[in-house]
């Protein structure tokens, strides 16, 4: 106990203690799935009844409602991680562990919703559940590159030293990703380019970028809830670790 | 720099003292490209039209089973603590390390290519592309497994869980080294995938052996 010596916290020291994060973070779950739900109801309705059929895909566009954002969490995610690594690496901060850990589980689950919506839409449309096209592909290692760091936080028991390690692995990644991307393209290219954020404006009436948009920030919101009950849950999870191991000792002791 | 020699010498001396896992790691490679027509008819054309794929094939999983001894033996017997302590800086031992090992797991199996090329019916040019595309590309290869070998070593199964990591991170090597060799994609392409191969050789050569030190200092913490 040397609280004396101890520096004193700046604001952003404060924020991001675990113990001060249990306690502020308590209070912004709910509003977080509050705003998720309704722009999750505002953006089924729209994508239900309130969009156009395509002209050529018929009902069946209206998969991209859901394929869409899950794809772009699938990056966004793995964005998030390889910050987080970064704050595990530079400032060892105990906060950035948490936040990398709780988000590659959920990234693997969103890029897998991406995989498996895509070939749900792709079967009617293209006429194949999956096809070896450049942005499938990288889609599917993203994916496969999730689960390495799954396993490998998995595959450690001190999970201080796994953080670290997986930091390393997320940036290693991280700097492949664009070189990825770029091989497969090369090896093979079938899918539509991008079509909504690129030079010239969206390629879509507004009438589908509306709810496209729409459920974008909702699954967002989603990915943002479920961080943060994830994060939660693995700073209790370690602290009734940290107990176990306290009340094991005094076990002994006595 | 000469503790940099004494490095590379000494790796290059204890694995060609144990002529027996060298050899092994060889008749792996090789193994690979016999089974493989066992198991997709004795078609010489189709054989040939998949020779590059085969090759990489078995040097990738060559590569894996050679994985382990880069780091862990070193670890297991403190020379990775004694290192910490050495004149030169960890990433320069991982360099030297990475050097030793390429020789000792890379060079041969492009030594026992010619084997594979007879028995897949590989013509003299596809040889040659085939002997060039491996060169370029095992440096990075090495460099990628290095990493992965670092951040698991002080796993038990570090082993099984290294190639899952480092394959999914490979798929550039495999794609532009195949390339380099069956040139299917138009003219002067193969010459395209060489040059992106050698990049990607240079570029994770240089940066593996940071990455690799950053593990291991991680590791012993």
């Amino acid at each position: 106990m040397s609280i004396e010596t101890a520096k004193p916290m700046n604001w952003f020291d404060k924020l991001a203690h675990p113990g001060q994060f249990l306690i502020w973070s308590r209070y912004l779950v709910l509003p977080l799935a509050l705003v998720s739900t309704t722009l999750f109801v505002i953006g089924l309705w729209y994508a239900f009844f309130n969009s156009p059929e395509d002209y050529q895909m018929g009902d069946t566009v209206r998969i991209m409602y859901v394929h869409v954002p899950n794809a772009w969490l699938s990056q966004f995610v793995y964005v998030a991680m390889a910050v987080s690594a970064i704050g595990t690496l530079v400032w060892r901060h105990p906060l950035a562990d948490v936040s990398m850990k709780a988000a590659a589980a959920l990234g693997a689950a969103f890029t897998a919703m991406a995989l498996f919506t895509g070939a749900l839409w792709g079967r009617p449309t293209w006429g194949t559940y999956w096809e070896w096209d450049g942005r499938m592909t990288s889609t599917l290692v993203l994916f496969l590159m999730y689960l390495g760091l799954v396993i490998l936080w998995r595959s450690f028991d001190d999970q201080l030293r796994a953080a670290k390690l997986v930091a390393v692995l997320t940036l290693v990644g991280a700097i492949n990703i664009p070189v990825i991307k770029f091989s497969v393209d090369w090896w093979n290219t079938l899918h539509q380019p991008a079509s909504v954020l690129r030079a010239g404006g969206p390629a879509m009436p507004p009438s589908i970028l509306i709810p496209l948009i729409v459920m974008t920030f909702a699954f967002t919101f989603l990915f943002l809830t479920l961080h943060m009950v994830a994060m939660r849950t693995e700073i209790l999870r370690r602290r009734v670790r940290a107990l176990e191991r306290k009340r094991a000792v005094e076990g002994i002791v006595k | 720099m000469n503790a940099f020699v004494a490095v590379v010498a000494h790796d290059l001396k204890l694995a060609t003292r144990s002529f027996g896992d060298l050899l092994t790691l060889i008749l792996f490679f090789v193994m690979i490209g016999v089974i493989v027509p066992f198991a997709i008819g004795p078609d010489k054309v189709l054989l040939a039209r998949l020779s590059p794929g085969i090759v990489w094939i078995a040097a990738f999983l060559s590569s894996l089973l050679a994985l382990d001894r880069l780091f862990r033996v070193d670890q297991e017997d403190g020379s990775l603590l004694a290192f910490r302590h050495a004149t030169i800086s960890l990433e320069t031992i991982t360099f030297a390390k990475l050097i030793a090992h390429w020789l000792t797991s890379a060079l041969p199996l492009i030594l026992a290519t010619p084997i594979l090329a007879v028995m897949l019916n590989m013509d003299m040019t596809i040889f040659w592309r085939t002997v060039v595309s491996l060169l370029l590309g095992t440096p990075a290869l090495t460099a990628f497994g290095a990493v992965g070998a670092a951040i698991t070593v002080s796993l038990r199964r570090g082993g099984l869980v290294a190639p899952v990591l480092i394959l999914p991170l490979s798929v550039p090597i495999l794609i532009f080294g195949t390339s380099a060799i069956s040139a299917n994609a138009g003219p002067d392409a193969e010459v395209a995938a060489q040059l992106f191969l050698a990049g990607i050789s240079l570029v994770s050569v240089s940066l593996a052996p940071f990455a690799a030190a950053l593990a291991l200092k991680l590791t012993q913490e």
